[in-house]
């Protein structure tokens, strides 16, 4: 469950980011459907309203379709969601890489670090 | 469809003392309102309007296009900030009383709210808690099936894991056709919920927007601008 929404941004943008982070990373498979505005809504903790239009606007930018009567379904088309996923990990890149130059890091020190990290975060999960 | 409630120009003073002057706002169906404002601004004053307790000094004030009476008392659900309930009561002669009372009281409603919250409709009102007797009052006011509810300080004195149950019972008692009316001091915890927040000051209307219009536009919390509106 996720409790602790920011308090910066505007709520529906929140839950657009976090419901669309559950389907780029398969937790809402593809294909299948997503639980209703009501249960979505209660999950969050956030007014029905709000959490329906972010799934109006998860619907205009192609994630979702949406069914008449039996309710809204995650894209089956991969290219899109990988393109999403693509875009995604550029945003989150630019935002460390951005963070860690505040610090004082060359791109170059950054890389390396990147790479000792994911090496030793690798030699810890095998 | 109407709107629920419209007020013009309403105001309402005590012994020439102003305490509201002048509110105007239409509020729509299937919407989940925040009352916010600090001590004193009016908030009980202008829910009480609603719910009847109080006539206007000036102004008038339509409930589903109705003047207050009978016929909107039938429709408004209305949750003092007060205990009123006999201290013999039990639990049980507490909902058969509302049963009686209210057409729209949906029994079953209230019993799977007292289970939830591990009530015993056998206990006697006057042998429970400060925040027992508050939960109580609120089950038996949202197992209304209502147009409005009007909940004048619903939560300030339940523990946080009875907070969330209630927040959550007003999410999932949403319905497109009725309206919820929330005064707290408590924004924290609720502006999530909310559709719209009205901010009143001084018996006047200060702000009434989204709750993502005011993010949007404060970059910060409902919460936080409301310190910053009225920082002491």
């Amino acid at each position: 469950m996720l409790t602790n929404l920011g308090t910066d941004r505007p709520v529906f943008i929140q839950l657009i980011d976090e419901i669309q982070m559950r389907i780029l990373s398969g937790t809402y498979p593809r294909g299948g459907r997503i639980p209703s505005v009501r249960e979505l809504a209660s999950e969050f903790k956030v007014n029905p309203n709000t959490m329906q239009k972010a799934l109006n606007e998860l619907e205009r930018t192609g994630l979702l379709n949406s069914q008449r009567t039996t309710g809204k379904f995650i894209t089956e088309n991969e290219t899109l969601i990988q393109e999403l996923r693509r875009k995604t990990a550029e945003n989150e890149i630019g935002f460390f890489t951005e963070r860690m130059m505040k610090y004082g890091y060359s791109r170059q020190e950054i890389f390396q670090l990147l790479q000792e990290f994911c090496t030793q975060e690798k030699e810890q999960t095998d | 469809m109407e709107d629920i409630l419209v007020c013009q120009n309403l105001s309402k003073s005590y012994g020439g003392f102003p305490a509201l002057s002048g509110i105007s706002l239409n509020l729509q169906r299937g919407k989940i309102i925040g009352l916010l404002g600090p001590n004193g601004s009016g908030k009980t004053t202008l829910i009480k309007l609603i719910s009847g307790l109080l006539t206007p000094s000036y102004g008038s004030i339509l409930v589903n296009g109705l003047p207050i009476g009978i016929e909107t008392k039938k429709i408004v659900s209305y949750l003092p900030e007060r205990h009123y309930f006999a201290d013999w009561m039990k639990v049980k002669d507490i909902l058969d009383f509302f049963k009686d009372f209210y057409e729209n009281f949906n029994m079953q409603k209230a019993l799977d709210m007292l289970a939830a919250l591990n009530i015993n409709p056998a206990m006697r009102f006057k042998t429970m808690s400060k925040g027992t007797k508050e939960k109580i009052q609120l089950i038996v006011v949202m197992s209304r099936e209502a147009d409005l509810y009007l909940l004048d300080e619903p939560i300030a004195g339940v523990d946080p894991a009875a907070r969330d149950y209630i927040l959550d019972r007003i999410i999932t008692n949403y319905s497109e056709n009725s309206s919820v009316i929330i005064s707290t001091h408590l924004i924290q915890d609720i502006e999530t919920i909310l559709d719209d927040v009205i901010m009143i000051q001084n018996g006047t209307i200060r702000m009434h927007q989204s709750v993502d219009e005011i993010r949007a536009q404060y970059g910060m919390s409902v919460d936080g601008v409301f310190r910053e509106v009225f920082r002491c």
